[in-house]
């Protein structure tokens, strides 16, 4: 795919402040340079096998198969991952990039938390100080993470601007950034923002992908007849797309956050309800009103609750080579709950919006197809917020 | 020549900001009178947004004001039209891509013409997305004010030879707000764009005295002040008009 200054097709760019060009620049060379290191990559290796737990598992959801009655579901087990989501195989990488950059200091935004826990373990493991965004209303409702991430050593600044979510927590990052570039790499925890991050990030996921070719090879001896994931920015999506594109007999289906629904304005659905716009760094879709005003969005998942989308996403959708589908807070509160007591594997919020979409095209697939489910990430962070929005009383 | 380029012939210009619509369109539009009249030269009218990531707190709760209270972009271009009969001074827009570029682009600087604005900044716009506007700016007749930073480095001169109107150096890291003190080498970075481009330097960003005004003016063709101003229009409210006009009347003084 042509990422001549990060293009993807007309998406992506580098529209960010002056004062961030050299910066981006040179971390597009540095990358550029340690993506061909084979020390860099053999470190990395290294780190991903004995410290995140990589290869991660492709399980066979039997009972799930079982009772959908149609396709053949299997799950690519992230969660499982050291840290409980895909995030850590993205900031493994970054966080050794700034680290060979010369950096002393990271810093990163967090919707759910997941990013932020991920980043502040890596910085952690390699010596670097470490200050988290999170908007304050994420701080509430994943009050877990933000200790969690504390107990790791990390800084979290609770963001009061704007809507207090995972947007707000970007633009608080990138306002750090500029204030404190030279010794400070701003870790992005998906593939959006300006050049060259959708390409870093997109590289460092997309092992998920090539992980599923191989396993499912090994298991069916043949390529799936879909991979769905869910989507905000779009990073554990890309993740499991990438190795696919290519392979155009396989259904690259992304499920993004409809929140109360998308005939509501309490959504988050970017591809369905949104409309192209420039912001973050990309030229991307993004949830906005006539005037090109960042509109407030709504998920029940903070991980998904972002007005806007991935710039290769954006591409992949208008060229028609994936599809993406609103899936509402209930379709996924029940599956998550669904997936706890069918397969005992409790997924987080974000990924149970995949297992929604998997639950209803299953049964109209036939029983020799195939549908891998990349399961981004664990509920344990959700279990609270889950009981509140079944009106149970309970502290965390 | 230029007619914003014309504003720096044989003085030391003020460029003021103040966020379109803040607290309502009519205050703005007083404003943007009262400032003329007080020796300011250029006046940059902030297009408000929901996610300005450039700013200190200082404009970013103007442009929450501005929205809240609905200034919309056909507000400011109607405002501007009213207030260009009485103002001669070059208006600038400051605003991001995002508003910009989902109202049309076309359209956007076809209104800038009809209703006399001189030109405009985009702070998240750098040297290598200029080019997603400079060819319907110069259709227009829109001048296109680049932007240098401390950390611009070799860049400066590629930025600098194909800049317009003036030249927006950023006196230091950060987003917009008042510092104590600026302590990047500014001077250093100005002399050098000077060795390389007839266009005028004009720095911003940090500036709230007279004290600093003189002092920035005197190693550069200008100064830009704008969370200074956007603070006595939040603590004033419709009241800010006077207090503005005697604040810029003093920088005024102060730089020339």
């Amino acid at each position: 795919m042509n990422t001549d200054r990060g293009r993807f097709g007309k998406y992506g760019g580098q529209y960010v402040p002056e004062t961030l060009m050299n910066n981006l620049h040179e971390l597009e060379k540095a990358y550029h340079h340690y993506a061909n290191d084979a020390d860099f990559q053999h470190e990395l290796k290294g780190l991903l096998t004995n410290y995140a737990g990589r290869p991660s598992l492709l399980y066979y959801a039997e009972k799930m198969t079982k009772d959908l009655g149609g396709a053949k579901i299997y799950l690519k087990r992230e969660d499982l991952n050291h840290t409980g989501s895909h995030k850590i195989n993205n900031v493994l990488g970054q966080v050794m990039l700034a680290k060979k950059m010369g950096k002393t200091r990271v810093i990163a935004e967090t919707g759910a938390g997941q990013h932020g826990v991920a980043t502040a373990t890596a910085a952690t493991l390699m010596g670097l100080e470490c200050e988290i965004f999170m908007g304050k209303e994420d701080t509430e409702r994943q009050a877990l993470n933000v200790f969690r991430m504390e107990l790791l050593g990390a800084k979290v600044n609770s963001v009061t601007s704007g809507t207090q979510t995972l947007k707000d927590a970007v633009n608080e990052t990138m306002r750090e950034w500029v204030s404190r570039v030279s010794d400070t790499h701003y870790v992005l925890g998906s593939v959006m923002g300006p050049h060259p991050f959708p390409l870093i990030v997109r590289d460092f996921q997309k092992i998920i992908g090539t992980e599923i070719k191989e396993q499912i090879l090994n298991a069916e001896g043949k390529l799936p007849d879909a991979v769905i994931a869910c989507i905000g920015g779009g990073s554990n999506a890309i993740g499991a797309f990438y190795e696919f594109i290519n392979d155009s007999a396989v259904r690259l289906i992304g499920c993004e956050a409809a929140g109360l629904g998308t005939d509501t304005p309490n959504n988050a659905a970017t591809m369905a309800t949104g409309s192209v716009g420039i912001f973050h760094g990309m030229k991307s879709y993004f949830c906005q009103d006539e005037y090109g005003q960042i509109a407030p969005v709504h998920s029940i998942s903070a991980g998904l609750d972002y007005p806007g989308v991935g710039p290769e996403h954006a591409h992949l959708k208008d060229i028609n080579r994936a599809e993406y589908i609103p899936v509402t807070d209930a379709e996924a509160v029940s599956a998550f709950e669904y997936l706890s007591r069918t397969e005992g594997i409790i997924p987080a919020i974000e990924s149970a919006h995949a297992v929604a979409c998997a639950r209803k095209i299953a049964k109209t697939m036939e029983q020799n197809q195939v549908i891998v489910i990349n399961l981004s990430g664990r509920g344990d962070k959700d279990v609270a917020a889950i009981a509140r929005y079944k009106g149970v009383d309970i502290d965390e | 020549m230029n007619k914003i380029t014309k504003a720096f012939e044989n003085k030391k210009v003020f460029i003021a900001f103040i966020t379109g619509g803040d607290p309502d369109i009519e205050t703005s539009e007083k404003l943007i009178i009262a400032m003329a009249e007080a020796g300011v030269d250029i006046i940059e009218i902030g297009i408000p947004f929901s996610d300005p990531v450039a700013e200190g707190l200082v404009i970013q709760q103007a442009d929450e004001r501005a929205l809240k209270n609905g200034c919309t972009v056909d507000k400011l271009f109607a405002m501007v039209k009213r207030v260009r009969e009485k103002v001669e001074i070059p208006l600038l827009f400051m605003g991001y891509i995002n508003p910009i570029f989902v109202y049309g682009k076309e359209r956007f600087m076809e209104k800038c013409r009809e209703c006399g604005i001189a030109g405009v900044i985009v702070p998240d716009l750098p040297y290598e997305e200029r080019d997603e506007l400079s060819d319907v700016c110069a259709e227009y007749g829109i001048t296109q004010i680049s932007m240098v930073a401390p950390t611009s480095d070799n860049r400066a001169e590629r930025i600098a030879k194909e800049a317009e109107g003036f030249i927006y150096c950023v006196s230091s890291l950060g987003v917009t707000g008042m510092r104590g003190e600026i302590n990047t080498n500014i001077g250093e970075m100005i002399a050098r764009i000077k060795s390389i481009s007839p266009t005028p330097c004009a720095i911003g960003f940090g500036i709230s005295t007279p004290e600093q005004a003189k002092e920035m003016a005197a190693i550069s063709d200008g100064v830009i002040i704008g969370s200074a101003i956007v603070k006595l229009i939040a603590e004033n409210g419709r009241e800010c008009v006077a207090p503005v006009k005697d604040f810029v009347a003093r920088i005024a003084d102060a730089i020339n």
